[in-house]
C-alpha cells in the first residue's frame, strides 16, 4: 500500500526554485528519510505534503486524500512535529500534551501514557520553557503521536541536540514505526539517515539526486574500503606491494591503505599479526553525497 | 427500493470530537499562559489600578488644600471680619505670622507659602506668585472680596446686591466618577491589543499557528478561544475597577451602568483587531507589543482616559472623534456615571464594530504565515 505519492512537485519563492520537479512514493509502514543540506528544499516538501502549502505544480496524494486545501479527513490521521518546538507558552509538559490530545478528542490518560513513553513522566510538572532541547523535542514528538496517527512527519527532530541527546532520540524514533506506522523524517545528518531510514532521498538545490536504501546507495558508489593500521607494525612499501591495494598514506601515527579487495589486504595483515588498532571503513552516505554533488557536505 | 447511501470513507478512527472540546482546551491553555505571565497580569490589571488609586485616591481628596498665608504686621481689615466672613476666611487660608516683610516674600518666592499680606496705610498688599495659577487667582479674588466687604461695612450702608454661590455639578463630577470609566477603557484597550498582538506574533514565530492548522481543531474554535479569554480578562478588569471604585473611592454608578458591559465587550473586540493588525505587521512578538503600545498609549491621552478633554483645544476634540477609544470612553462615561439611558451606548458600539471590521480586514490582508 502506498501511503504518500508525490509526483512532479515544484515550489517557487520569487526567483528561487525551492522544489524542482520532485517525485517519490512512500510505502505504508516505511521509515522514509529526506536528506540534504540546509536550503535543499526538505522542509518545503514536508510542509506541502502535510497540507500547509499549495503546490505550485504537481500532484500529491496522502492516504488517498489530497492534503491541500486543509483536509479535515486527513488531519486526524497525520502527526506532525515542526522544526521549532511549537508549544503553548508557560504550560507544563503534562498540560501541553493534554491540550494537544484534546484537539484530537483524545483523553488525558492516553496523553499521560505518551509522556511516559517518551521518558518525560518525571518532567510532567515542568514548564516547557524549562525543558532541555532534547526533552522539548521528545515532548513535541509525543504531541505529534498522541492521537496515534498513521503517518508521522518529523522535521529535523535532532537538529541542535548534543550527540548524547541525539542517540537517545534515535532509540525513540526507531520504535515509532514498529506498529506499522509510516514515518517521514528530514535530516541533514548523514549518520541519522543511515541509522534510521529504510529508504533515503538525497536532495540538493530542490532536486532529488538519488533515492534508495542507504545500503544500496553506498554500494552503488563502488567506493574503495579504507583500512587503518598502527604505524610501525608494517612497512609502507611492503603494503604497497599487496595485491589490490590502491594507495598507502601515513596520517597521525596511522597507516591508511585504500583497497577494493579488503579480504586480501586483511589476511595479509593478519598473517603478519598487525591487527592491533585496526579500523576498517566502508563508504558512508557522506561519500555518496560527495560523489553526487562533487563537493563536501555542508551541514 | 432503498436509496443507496454513498459508502462512507474509512477514516481509521472515531470521528474527532467537536470544536467545543478544542475551544475549551485552547481557551484553558491561553488563560493559564496569561495568568502565569507576570508582566501581562501586571500591565493589564495592576498597572491601570495604580493609576486608579493615584487619580481616584490622591486627587479625590476633593477640596483643594488650604492656601498658606503669611501675615506681616497688623492687618486690620482681616482682623475686623464679621463672624460669617471669618469662617469663610478660615476655610480658605491657613494663616501664620511672618518675620518681617522680606522674609515673608522670600517664603512665597521659594514656594513655602502661597501668599504674604501686609497693610500699607489703608491698602492691603498681597505678594503672590503665578506658579500655581488657580491658587493665585483664588487668593487675589478672595482677598478683594474681603476688602470690598470691609469697605461696604465701613460705609454703614446695607449692601445693595447680594451674592449666593450654587454649584451646578452634582456628585458626578467628582474625579473618581470621571477617571474610573476612562482608565477602565484604557486598561481594556491595552490588554486586548497586547494579548492579540503577542499571541498572533508569538504563535507565528513558534509555529504553533502552523501546528494548530495541522490539527483537526476548527479555525473558528482557535479564534473563539483567544477572543473568549480576552473578553474574560476585560470583564475581570471591569469587576476589579468598579468594585474598588465603589468600595474604596466612593464611585457612584448610574442606573444604566450595566449597558457598559456589552460596550466593553465590543470595545475589547475592537482593540483585539488593532492588536491583530500590529501582530500581522510586526516581525517579532516584542515588536508587535511595541506597535500596540505606540498606538494605544497616545490614543489614551487623546481620548480623555487620563484627563477630561473639556479643556483641550477644539481641533483636538475633533481629532479624537476619529479614535475608537474616545467612543469607548464616552459611552462608558454616559452610562456609568452621567446617568444617560442604556441606548447611549448604541452609537459608540456601532463605531467600535466598524473600527474592528476595518482593522481586521487590514490584518487579514497584511498577515503572512512566514514570520522570518
Amino acid at each position: 500500500m502506498v501511503a504518500i505519492e508525490v509526483s512532479g512537485l515544484s515550489m517557487t519563492y520569487g526567483d528561487l526554485r525551492a522544489v524542482d520537479d520532485v517525485s517519490f512514493t512512500v510505502a505504508e509502514g516505511e521509515f522514509f528519510g529526506i536528506l540534504g543540506p540546509n536550503g535543499a528544499g526538505k522542509t518545503t516538501i514536508l510542509e506541502t505534503v502535510e497540507g500547509l502549502r499549495r503546490p505550485d505544480a504537481g500532484t500529491l496524494c496522502v492516504l488517498g486524500e489530497e492534503p491541500w486545501p486543509r483536509n479535515a479527513r486527513l488531519l486526524p490521521r497525520i502527526g506532525v512535529q515542526l522544526q521549532t518546538s511549537a508549544h503553548f507558552e508557560r504550560l507544563t509538559a503534562r498540560e501541553q500534551i493534554r491540550t494537544f490530545a484534546a484537539l484530537y478528542g483524545v483523553d488525558h490518560r492516553r496523553a499521560d501514557d505518551w509522556l511516559e513513553r517518551v521518558g518525560l513522566a518525571e518532567k510532567a510538572a515542568t514548564r516547557t520553557e524549562k525543558l532541555s532541547g532534547g526533552q522539548a523535542q521528545r515532548l513535541a514528538i509525543a504531541c505529534a503521536l498522541v492521537h496515534d496517527p498513521d503517518i508521522v512527519f518529523l522535521d529535523e527532530p535532532t537538529a541542535a541536540l548534543d550527540p548524547q541527546a541525539r542517540r537517545n532520540l534515535w532509540d525513540l524514533l526507531r520504535g515509532l514505526n514498529e506498529s506499522g506506522r509510516t514515518v517521514v523524517l528530514t535530516t541533514h545528518y548523514m549518520d541519522e539517515a543511515e541509522a534510521l531510514c529504510d529508504r533515503v532521498a538525497i536532495m540538493d538545490h530542490g532536486r532529488v539526486l538519488e533515492l534508495d536504501t542507504p545500503a544500496a546507495l553506498v554500494r552503488g558508489l563502488d567506493a574503495p574500503v579504507r583500512i587503518e593500521v598502527l604505524a610501525g607494525l608494517v612497512d609502507g612499501d611492503d603494503l604497497r606491494a599487496v595485491p589490490g591495494v590502491d594507495d598507502v598514506a601515513d596520517s597521525d601515527g596511522q597507516v591508511v591503505l585504500t583497497t577494493r579487495r579488503p579480504a586480501v589486504a586483511l589476511s595479509w595483515l593478519a598473517e603478519r599479526d598487525a591487527l592491533e588498532g585496526l579500523q576498517v571503513r566502508g563508504a558512508t552516505l557522506e561519500d555518496v553525497f560527495l560523489h553526487l554533488t562533487g563537493r563536501e557536505y555542508r551541514a | 427500493m432503498r436509496a443507496v447511501e454513498p459508502q462512507e470513507r474509512y477514516v481509521g478512527r472515531a470521528v474527532v470530537g467537536p470544536g467545543r472540546r478544542a475551544f475549551l482546551s485552547i481557551a484553558a491553555a491561553i488563560a493559564k499562559g496569561f495568568l502565569r505571565d507576570r508582566a501581562a497580569v501586571f500591565f493589564s490589571i495592576v498597572f491601570p489600578l495604580m493609576f486608579l488609586v493615584l487619580f481616584g485616591g490622591v486627587f479625590t481628596g476633593g477640596e483643594r488644600a488650604e492656601i498658606e498665608m503669611v501675615r506681616v504686621g497688623e492687618i486690620t481689615v482681616l482682623d475686623e471680619l464679621s463672624s460669617g466672613a471669618r469662617e469663610a476666611f478660615d476655610q480658605t487660608f491657613e494663616v501664620r505670622e511672618g518675620e518681617g516683610r522680606e522674609a515673608a516674600v522670600a517664603e512665597v518666592r521659594s514656594g513655602d507659602a502661597d501668599v504674604a499680606v501686609e497693610m500699607v496705610g489703608d491698602t492691603l498688599v498681597a505678594h503672590y506668585t503665578q506658579t500655581d495659577q488657580a491658587a493665585a487667582a483664588m487668593t487675589a479674588g478672595t482677598l478683594r472680596a474681603f476688602v470690598d466687604g470691609a469697605n461696604v461695612a465701613a460705609s454703614g450702608e446695607p449692601p445693595r446686591y447680594d451674592f449666593v454661590p450654587r454649584r451646578v455639578e452634582d456628585e458626578s463630577l467628582q474625579p473618581i466618577q470621571f477617571v474610573t470609566p476612562g482608565l477602565l477603557g484604557w486598561a481594556v484597550a491595552m490588554s486586548a491589543a497586547f494579548g492579540a498582538a503577542a499571541t498572533l506574533q508569538g504563535w507565528r514565530q513558534s509555529k504553533l499557528l502552523r501546528r494548530l492548522q495541522l490539527s483537526p481543531a476548527p479555525t473558528a474554535a482557535v479564534v473563539a478561544a483567544r477572543v473568549a479569554v480576552t473578553v474574560g480578562v476585560a470583564l475581570v478588569q471591569m469587576a476589579i475597577f468598579v468594585g474598588l471604585g465603589v468600595a474604596a473611592f466612593g464611585l457612584q454608578l448610574a442606573g444604566s451602568w450595566w449597558a457598559s458591559v456589552p460596550l466593553l465587550v465590543v470595545g475589547t473586540l475592537s482593540f483585539m483587531a488593532l492588536g491583530l493588525l500590529s501582530g500581522a505587521v510586526a516581525k517579532t512578538a516584542e515588536g508587535a507589543v511595541n506597535i500596540a503600545n505606540f498606538l494605544v498609549l497616545p490614543m489614551a491621552f487623546l481620548s480623555g482616559s487620563f484627563f477630561p478633554l473639556d479643556a483641550a483645544p477644539p481641533w483636538l476634540r475633533v481629532v479624537s472623534q476619529a479614535l475608537p477609544l474616545r467612543h469607548l470612553n464616552d459611552g462608558m462615561l454616559d452610562v456609568m456615571v452621567r446617568g444617560e439611558p442604556a441606548s447611549a451606548v448604541l452609537v459608540p458600539m456601532a463605531v467600535l464594530v466598524g473600527f474592528a471590521a476595518v482593522m481586521s480586514a487590514a490584518a487579514v490582508r497584511l498577515f503572512r504565515w512566514e514570520g522570518d
